[in-house]
């Protein structure tokens, strides 16, 4: 056991530090850090230099433009990315990029490996749909097959930023009258196919990311079938079981918290700095101490599972990470007192521009962020299920 | 960091499972005395971890210190490893000198002298520097007066590390000594009492004890840092035997929920009580990297890194401590309550261990002052 990291780690941390300093846009940075909306310029901004440097599918097999990292690398450089405010990666590279390299066709690997790569090919994902959250094999979207096609109807609900999207993910019940996971098939959508259109999903901090889709006779080339017909369900399980190093977004609670810190020692409560007033001290204390135990926690599960596949453990942190990062969003939340209460979409998005702001400039954003914040234990499989899952493991009832 | 063990340590652990499982087993027949077991721990070398092996000793540091901590607190073993080795062991290895050392130090390891740490007063909680014992030096020593409370094994040991105040008020940190003093000197009262958990501490009573002048460990008037010190190895290696105990009261709850039967099921079948296994789960793995980030930090030189992490790590396992030691209780039902059962006995075990050398707030406090921030919120190390 050492209380630091090897000296090539550092020096490796040190090449990432470098490399999105100087790369990454410094208009970004300041969206990313003060809790803007991004558009999809940042993306491809940051996605085009990660492409350049290699670095932007680091979780592939090497072959495939992986980068061979060891686990630790990768903990690494998604904390730095995370801590040098840099916008995450789609789903498309962590999700459907390994699902296609494992189980995908030669023509399909030719066709949409290379485009990912370069940052160009931007994927929404098509599981949930309104009756289907939790209970994802009871999905009801229908795929029946019709020449050289299967032509899709039904509905997909969540998908994140789907109006960037050129192509989808989906589950569908190819199968109707066997067992729900045995009737389900995975395929890749066009997003531009005749009867699909798409509906934005105004969500309670104003953003408009979110999308549901719908498939009216959505006719879909056989080509695009993963894998086997049927066979859907156990690559959504290898998909959504796929190494996520920094599940526990430690470099995500940290940022955050240094924004906390930063916020309640300019902020002034009884004429002292909020961050001296003992009640208040005292709660970020205790979140520091919560995240120093979970970052350990990380590495050190990290460490022990080291050259086996993903455990248990990504709930575990699933759980905490999204928990405590919630809490730092809360006292974010209440850090600039009454100014948490006006409120304006577009300055959530641009700032305050020419108008004199209301209130100190960084409090627009805090009351957006705190609300969006109640999704993370949420998604990606809701904070009780993944209970459910470690529950299992513990107990083997 | 790296948290994973080396081969020594590896070794090492496995060694002390199989002892103190087999230490656990006699004491479960009552075949063994306090005396037996104590020389059991000599036989294994255990004893003199700290030291140097001129000494008796294999110059474990604070790691080995958590292995061996862990595995106490796993199987309970009662017997006053972490005051008399690690506390007052690091104190003496660190301040006797040489002649004290050659002579202290073999004696510590074959277990022929028990010395304890006899740092907090009866108003003190938990400072080390509110030192109302006074040491007035006299011809050829210094006399000491006043009272040291909850010395953990303070009856049975044959010497006292005692602070005691030289000049100043009441809590200044300078002007502070150590002492060693014998249990036996004229002047000395030692009443016993029985704690929570079963085991022994004295109230004492020192009444114009003479000693002499080599009694004074260490730089005279420093005597707060001198036993901060050593207290910070002391809370390091409680977080270790925390993460023991803590570790097993949660196998046994797994196990009672899988067993017991209630509604024609296992009760482990109720998602309302999966989803508390799962909490404790969390807090259990959260003391158990933070214990072992202590035990890495407890051997740094830089003080106020070495601190905030040492702190920290008392404030999560305490919590952490706190809520599955009610968890299992609770999880038990009223089994939980009987004395004969085995979950009440790790968390009064745990109740002593967190309020022992600081409790949770005591450490929040401790570690706040030690994360100094510059304006812009970053920490300035």
């Amino acid at each position: 056991m050492k209380f630091a990291f090897s000296a090539e780690m550092e020096i490796f941390r040190d090449e990432v530090r470098a490399f999105i300093r100087e790369k990454l846009s410094p208009e970004t940075r300041r969206r990313v850090e003060e809790g803007r909306r991004l558009d999809k310029a940042d993306y491809v901004q940051w996605y085009r230099a990660l492409h350049a440097k290699g670095w932007i599918t680091p979780g592939w097999p090497k072959e495939h433009g992986g980068t061979g990292w060891t686990a630790l690398q990768r903990y690494i450089f998604e904390e730095e990315v995370a801590l040098g405010a840099a916008p995450p990666v789609t789903a498309g590279i962590n999700m459907i990029g390994p699902v296609l390299i494992a189980f995908g066709t030669e023509e399909q690997k030719r066709k949409y490996l290379p485009a990912m790569r370069q940052g160009d090919l931007w994927w929404a994902q098509g599981f949930s749909e309104p009756g289907s959250g939790s209970d994802l094999a009871s999905l009801a979207t229908r795929a029946v097959l019709d020449g050289d096609a299967y032509v899709v109807n039904g509905t997909k609900i969540w998908q994140t930023q789907a109006h960037y999207a050129e192509m989808m993910f989906a589950l569908v019940r190819t199968k109707p009258d066997v067992k729900p996971q045995e009737g389900i098939s995975m395929m890749l959508i066009d997003m531009k196919s005749p009867g699909l259109s798409i509906h934005h999903i105004k969500t309670i901090d104003g953003g408009q990311e979110l999308y549901q889709c719908f498939f009216d006779n959505v006719r879909v080339p056989v080509a695009n079938l993963v894998g086997e017909d049927g066979k859907g369900w156990s690559y959504a399980k290898f998909l959504l079981g796929f190494e996520r190093h920094g599940i526990a977004g430690i470099g995500l609670a940290k940022r955050q918290l240094n924004r906390l810190k930063r916020l309640a020692a300019s902020e002034t409560s009884d004429g002292r700095p909020l961050i001296e007033k003992p009640r208040f001290r005292d709660r970020i204390a205790t979140l520091e101490i919560e995240l120093l135990a979970l970052e350990y926690t990380s590495i050190r599960l990290l460490q022990e599972g080291e050259g086996k596949g993903p455990g248990v453990e990504s709930s575990l942190l699933k759980i905490k990470g999204t928990e405590l990062r919630q809490e730092i969003f809360e006292m974010l939340s209440e850090v600039v007192g009454p100014y948490i209460i006006p409120y304006d979409n577009d300055v959530v998005r641009s700032g305050w521009g020419h108008d004199e702001p209301v209130g100190p400039d960084y409090a627009a954003t805090l009351a957006s962020n705190y609300l969006d914040s109640r999704k993370i234990s949420i998604y990606g499989g809701a904070n009780e299920i993944q209970r459910n899952v470690l529950a299992k493991s513990i107990l083997g009832l | 960091m790296d948290f994973i063990l080396n081969e020594e340590q590896a070794i090492l652990k496995g060694s002390v499972a199989r002892f103190s499982a087999d230490l656990r087993a006699a004491m479960d027949k009552k075949t063994v005395t306090a005396a037996d077991r104590w020389g059991r721990y000599a036989d294994m070398g255990l004893l003199g971890l700290p030291f140097d092996e001129d000494f008796g000793g294999f110059g474990g540091g604070g790691v080995e210190t958590m292995i061996v901590a862990e595995e106490m607190g796993r199987h309970l073993l009662a017997d006053p490893y972490v005051p008399v080795v690690v506390v007052a062991g690091r104190l003496l290895a660190d301040h006797c000198s040489e002649e004290q050392k050659a002579y202290l130090l073999p004696r510590v390891a074959d277990g022929s002298l028990i010395v304890v740490p006899a740092f907090g007063e009866p108003k003190s909680r938990y400072s080390l520097s509110r030192v109302a014992t006074t040491a007035v030096p006299s011809k050829d020593g210094f006399v000491l007066d006043g009272r040291k409370a909850v010395v953990l094994s303070g009856a049975a040991a044959n010497l006292l590390l005692v602070t005691a105040r030289l000049s100043g008020e009441v809590g200044d940190e300078d002007g502070i000594g150590v002492f060693l003093v014998p249990g036996d000197l004229p002047g000395v009262t030692r009443r016993p009492v029985l704690t929570v958990d079963g085991r022994e501490a004295a109230e004492i009573v020192l009444d114009g004890v003479r000693v002499d002048k080599t009694a004074a460990l260490g730089t005279l008037g420093r005597g707060g840092a001198i036993a901060r010190r050593a207290e910070e190895f002391g809370v390091a290696a409680l977080a270790g035997e925390a993460v023991g105990a803590m570790s097993a009261v949660f196998d046994m709850t797994v196990e009672y929920l899988q067993t017991r039967r209630q509604f024609g099921v296992p009760i482990g079948k109720f998602q309302a009580l999966q989803h508390r296994v799962v909490d404790m789960r969390v807090a259990l793995e959260l003391a158990r990297s933070i214990a072992a980030g202590a035990a890495i930090a407890a051997d740094l030189d830089n003080a106020q890194e070495r601190r905030r992490i040492i702190s920290a790590a008392k404030v999560q396992v305490c919590r952490s401590g706190r809520y599955i030691g009610q968890q299992a209780i609770q999880l038990h039902g009223a089994m939980g309550m009987t004395d004969e059962y085995g979950a009440g006995r790790y968390f009064k075990r745990l109740l002593v261990l967190s309020s022992l050398y600081g409790d949770a707030d005591h450490h929040l406090e401790r570690f706040v002052s030690a994360s100094q921030y510059d304006e812009g919120g970053a920490l300035v190390a």
